[in-house]
């Protein structure tokens, strides 16, 4: 995984609550067996028609979402399934961040786990990137910072290892793998 | 000592190592079940890694969402016909044989949903700690244990190296007093329950099932009070293990024998939550007052007695829910047209729920222009329900009798809904597309189900029973 600390993009504004997994790709594109490409997936009954022509007012379909890498989204992003697929085919598709007012638990384990920013901040916060799609923001993991085109910060909630994790650029399994006598201790115990 | 929360006593019995200021809990996975759809990129990094599994006696998987559920052929074997499909099941398949995990392949006699026959074998015993590449986990937790869904990095942890990092949740006491009226069954509950929690409303916790209402309840039944935790954003649910958890168990093939199940009995009843036990939350419902439960939107939150009406959109977000349900203008459902009764899933798709579906199939017929589909759990639910002629039933009634596996609760092995159409379903969720792109589901109990295919419209049971 890539060292992630700044990011500094415009935001895209899907301002539905509740965006489920199988939105974010269907259960249809889970036969694959690797994550390459699911980024052309991604939203995909909201962003193509049935003959799979890009459906004009999608807002990922609009020149103004060209480039954004922060999602701004309603309420409890991510709920239902636990398909990592929804976190690879969001970071395939270009993006680095989610901000919403609550994320999923598995959905937000997922993301932190492939470089997806999880970015919950309080509900005038939310209702100002609402209320303004396109606006640049900045968001620092080193800080836990989210940075408004008005100057004014807020601070989002993030798990110190993953944190570090983040920003070194390691992955969770390096960190339990290092954790063998710990873990064979533990079985030992168990089995007595 | 302080009182504890079951929830407590299986996460302290469990800690590898406790959370420090710098890093989570290390969590040890007693059982970890796998399956075709969210396990082969972990495989692939094990590989890319060098690494084995680390307790293979410990991991057992099943073959279930991509799997199709079409009626076997002559050679008595069930036809792939997808070949991306057929590529995942045989990466399973290779993936088992190559790192010593044992696999219930499609045909076999173990086969069927991955949540379905953990309780079946036995390997689902009170106090685990059960993981699984798939959020309906939840499950698991109706035995007394703590079982969540992960994703696949997590998976890939697990394989590699039994455990996993965790930040421990909150609880949340859900207790249900009373006795249900007839024809109000455990899918009812549940769904009252997300109703009033919200899709969101559990997030961040895991919830403890309490209350004379649960204690009355069946496994099967509880299975299905755990099963659908996630929708309301729970991470886990459970329920303390009783003298019904122990009958189940006692006697199945993987369950402790002898000897060792008096011992394990005595470990089993110190799990419920002490008195006094403390919980982050509570909520409570009178079970006495509920209603048969149905959903009129695109997640299971949305959901209403039967014979209520609609409620109002209070934003745009439920106006786009009811606008893609077709419901706009629309004041009751009952009385909704149905094209497609689906039963089954991990939700609803074990003996009882197909024995309470045949008390309303039995001497009637599937609604004219309605499909009705009845996918048993697994090839042992299957083979059970034969023995006792229910798929006679079924067929009569001009149902549909089919392999098992996941099947149209997740779309994704050919059952589906066409655009625009509606389902009656007994799985676990409605969101758009969910059964097909452009299909629309109504999730209710497996007695609504059977009712709606027997009428062709959305029915109070209670009127047919």
């Amino acid at each position: 995984m890539q060292p992630l600390n700044t990011i500094t993009s415009k935001t895209v504004v899907l301002p539905v609550e509740n965006v489920d997994t199988d939105q974010i790709i269907p259960a249809r594109f889970l036969k694959a067996t690797s994550k390459v490409g699911l980024g052309s997936k991604l939203f995909a009954d909201w962003r193509f028609d049935a003959e799979g022509k890009p459906k004009p007012d999608f807002i990922l379909n609009r020149p103004e979402a060209a480039g954004a890498t922060i999602l701004v989204a309603g309420d409890n992003f991510g709920c239902g399934s636990s398909r990592e697929h929804a976190p690879w085919s969001l970071t395939d598709y270009g993006f680095r961040a989610v901000i919403s007012t609550s994320i999923a638990d598995i959905f937000r384990n997922n993301s932190l786990k492939n470089g997806l920013i999880p970015v919950v901040v309080d509900p005038a916060t939310h209702a100002k990137l609402l209320a303004a799609p396109g606006a640049t923001v900045t968001i620092s993991v080193e800080d836990k910072t989210v940075t408004l085109p008005d100057g004014s910060q807020v601070s989002f909630p993030i798990d110190p290892f993953a944190r570090y994790c983040l920003l070194q650029g390691v992955d969770e399994l390096e960190f339990l793998l290092s954790q063998d006598k710990e873990i064979a201790a533990f079985e030992a115990r168990q089995s007595r | 000592m302080k009182p504890r929360t079951m929830f407590e006593k299986i996460w302290e019995a469990h800690l590898v190592r406790p959370a420090t200021a710098d890093t989570p809990a290390i969590l040890y996975v007693d059982l970890h079940l796998v399956h075709e759809v969210t396990s082969p990129q972990a495989f692939t990094w094990l590989r890319e890694r060098g690494l084995k599994v680390r307790r293979p006696e410990r991991t057992v998987a099943t073959m279930d969402h991509s799997t199709p559920t079409t009626p076997r052929g002559r050679d008595g074997k069930i036809p792939v016909l997808d070949s991306a499909a057929a590529a995942q099941i045989a990466t399973l398949e290779k993936n088992c044989a190559d790192f010593g995990i044992e696999l219930h392949k499609l045909g076999s006699e173990g086969q069927g949903i991955v949540h379905v026959i953990g309780p079946e074998m036995g390997l689902t015993q009170p106090g685990e700690v059960i993981v699984c590449g798939d959020s309906h986990t939840s499950t698991h937790g109706a035995f007394g244990a703590l079982a969540f869904g992960i994703g696949t990095s997590e998976v890939s942890h697990v394989l590699a190296t039994q455990s996993l990092l965790q930040q421990p949740p909150k609880t949340l006491a859900v207790t249900v007093e009373g006795q249900l009226r007839p024809g109000v069954t455990a899918k009812d509950i549940i769904l009252a329950v997300i109703a009033r929690l919200g899709i969101g409303g559990g997030t961040g916790h895991v919830i403890e099932y309490r209350g004379s209402a649960i204690r009355a309840l069946s496994m099967e039944e509880r299975m299905t009070v755990c099963n659908m935790s996630i929708e309301a954003g729970a991470r886990a649910g459970m329920i303390a293990p009783d003298e019904t958890t122990f009958e189940y168990l006692k006697g199945r093939p993987r369950a402790p024998q002898g000897a060792a199940w008096d011992k394990a009995v005595a470990a089993w009843r110190q799990l419920p939550s002490d008195p006094g036990a403390t919980f982050d939350r509570e909520e409570k419902f009178d079970a006495s007052t509920l209603e048969p439960m149905i959903t009129y939107g695109t997640n299971p939150g949305m959901g209403m007695a039967i014979s209520a009406d609609i409620p109002a959109a209070a934003n745009a977000t439920a106006q786009k829910a009811l606008s893609y349900m077709g419901l706009t203008g629309e004041k009751r459902l009952l009385g909704h047209k149905v094209d497609v009764v689906f039963i089954g899933s991990c939700t609803n798709s074990r003996l009882s729920d197909l024995r309470a579906a045949a008390t309303v199939f039995k001497g009637r017929k599937v609604a004219d222009g309605v499909r009705a589909l009845i996918v048993p759990g697994s090839q042992r639910i299957k083979k059970a329900a034969e023995a006792e002629g229910l798929d006679r039933v079924f067929t009569e009634a001009g149902a549909e009798w089919r392999e098992a596996g996941c099947s149209m609760c997740i779309a994704m092995n050919g059952d589906q809904l066409k655009p625009g159409q509606y389902a009656v379903s007994t799985s676990n969720r409605n969101f758009e597309g969910r059964q097909g792109a452009g299909g629309r589901t109504f999730l209710a109990s497996p007695l609504t189900a059977a009712a709606a295919a027997v009428t062709g419209r959305v029915t109070d049971a209670r009127d047919l029973i």
